[in-house]
């Protein structure tokens, strides 16, 4: 006799994403700088930010209004629309 | 037994009797026609409460019925003068089978339209069924309830929601819940189907923006959601706002909090050492859940407070750490017993922090005695503990004190209160003895930064 249970989980299913393709060069392109808003996420990024300025590619600057929430739909559509990839740098 | 002389007779007259036994289908040996319904299928299709009930049946639809033995009755449907004319003119019969308690809701499983969507797993014969729930990783470290399909259609039983509504997307995973899933985890959890309702809201209650459950979960601090109940429905299921009402000992204020924290695991998939990383967590983690005592406060409750009314009963979510005790056994004025309670909240999170974590006091009989027989209300004291845990920015920067941690210097200059405005909270609750409160402190993230108080009516 064997018993039968309910499941408790969201019953997910993995699925597999595939990466986008990834840059094969930076020549001519934008990035984008993600500031999660945590304190000294902007020392790594102003550090970025200077390093690929220095080899001549483009920057742009983001920030989410708050760590303990993912990026708004807005922030997220920006940098799609602005950037070629993104950094997004965490803190601590 | 009474009726089997009766049924002897209507079959004596020629008429088409058909007679179902719910426990021996050789009785009675009157009649000719005897189905065997041990199983109690007809009964519960034909929603039968008592034995004997008779069914009236004209062109293969129900067209009258009675139940137990009525004299009158039967005559109506049968049309017989002599019918049962030795016998009493009335019994009221038994209980059917069908409806002995737990047999609804077997018999709606076998032979009812129930339509549970969530995936069946099959426990192996050999496979202890309290271990196979820690193997699959459903358990908070608790044993669980195993989530069989009579016990969660029992649970649901508590709910006149649809199964299949969905209340919102659960993090950290952001997997739709459905009153379902919550019903599930409910039964792990190890709750009644009336606290079914209670845990309903304290799930949507999670899922409000402002309550940030994902930020709550994900974040290294100590918090987790602390839900405190409010109105009629507190009573009803025998929740604990007295003596040890923050402990131990009470199965709904146990059990809830629990079910709620198994909702996220589970649906959500929020598990320590994954989304959780929380750097040593509290043991409300497990379950933090009591009801207010409102029949004794001398103020509005907490629910009133926040726009409900008192015949309203609601669940007010809270990102909270663990339990602060405070003793002032001396205090027998509001102004000493606020300078008590003021110097122990700027305790909360850090002494140097302002404006960052919010608070609840959970203020204990003893304790709210003395402002009642000052009358004093409770937005007086809230006001005067703002006043008093207000404090210069010069006091609170970075190193003051010898001590690195603080405030940011460009506030030095600044009056800080230590709460965000409506950030302190009070609520009454505990035992009759003791001149002892306690303080829940919250998350450093408070507000619009990172959670807010929330309040869900509980819709059954």
């Amino acid at each position: 006799m064997t018993e039968v249970f309910l499941d408790p989980t969201a019953e997910l299913s993995p699925t597999v994403k595939p990466l986008l393709p990834r840059l094969s060069s930076l020549e001519g392109k934008t990035l984008g700088l993600l500031d999660i808003n945590k304190p000294r996420g902007n020392v790594l990024l102003d550090r970025l930010e200077e390093l690929f300025n220095s080899l001549g590619v483009k920057t742009k600057r983001y920030k989410k209004p708050t760590m303990t929430r993912v990026a708004p739909v807005a922030v997220k559509q920006q940098i799609a629309l602005e950037c070629h990839a993104v950094i997004e740098a965490l803190a601590d | 037994m009474l009726v089997a002389p009766v049924i002897a007779e209507l079959q004596a007259t020629g008429q088409s009797i058909h007679v179902w036994s719910q426990d021996d289908p050789g009785f009675p040996t009157s009649a000719d026609n005897v189905g065997d319904d041990r199983d109690l299928q007809q009964s519960w299709q034909l929603n039968i409460e008592t034995v004997p009930t008779v069914i009236r049946m004209d062109n293969d639809a129900e067209s009258e019925r009675t139940v137990g033995w009525d004299r009158a009755e039967w005559l109506r449907l049968f049309d017989v003068p002599s019918l049962g004319a030795s016998l009493p003119d009335f019994r009221p019969g038994c209980g059917s089978m069908s409806v002995a308690p737990g047999m609804p809701e077997k018999l709606a499983l076998k032979y009812g339209d129930i339509a549970l969507q969530s995936r069946r797993i099959d426990i192996g014969e050999l496979e202890d069924p309290m271990e196979s729930c820690f193997e699959r990783g459903w358990s908070d470290g608790l044993p669980v309830v195993p989530p069989t399909e009579i016990r969660v259609v029992r649970m649901l039983a508590g709910t006149n929601r649809d199964p299949a509504e969905v209340l919102g997307s659960v993090p950290p995973d952001l997997q739709p819940c459905t009153v379902e899933k919550v019903a599930i985890n409910a039964v792990m959890a190890g709750c009644k189907p009336e606290y079914l309702p209670v845990v309903i809201a304290a799930v949507e209650g999670c899922l409000i923006d402002e309550f940030c459950m994902h930020g709550l979960l994900a974040t290294t601090w100590f918090s987790g959601p602390m839900v405190v109940v409010n109105g009629p429905i507190a009573k009803a299921i025998g929740m604990n706002s007295g003596a040890n009402a923050l402990g131990q000992g009470n199965r709904a204020n146990a059990t809830i909090g629990r079910a709620l924290q198994l909702v996220i695991r589970n649906v959500g998939g929020g598990k320590p050492g994954g989304v959780d990383r929380s750097t040593l967590g509290n043991p409300g983690k497990y379950t933090f859940c009591f009801a207010e005592d409102e029949d004794h406060s001398c103020w509005e409750s907490l629910a009133v407070q926040r726009g409900f009314s008192s015949g309203q009963s609601t669940v007010t979510l809270f990102a909270a750490d663990g339990v602060q005790g405070i003793a002032d056994q001396k205090s027998r004025d509001p102004e000493s017993l606020c300078r008590s309670l003021a110097a122990s909240l700027l305790s909360v999170g850090h002494r140097k922090f302002a404006m960052l974590s919010d608070a609840f006091i959970i203020l204990s009989p003893e304790h709210q005695r003395i402002f009642a027989n000052a009358n004093w209300s409770k937005q007086r004291v809230l006001d005067t503990l703002t006043e008093l845990t207000t404090r210069d920015g010069s006091e609170l920067v970075n190193g003051v004190d010898g001590i690195a941690e603080g405030m940011p210097e460009f506030l030095k200059d600044m009056e800080l209160s230590k709460f965000k405005p409506g950030g302190l909270n009070i609520v009454r609750a505990g035992g009759t003895a003791g001149l002892f409160s306690a303080i829940v402190g919250g998350w450093l993230a408070s507000g619009e930064f990172g959670s807010s108080p929330v309040s869900k009516e509980i819709a059954l």
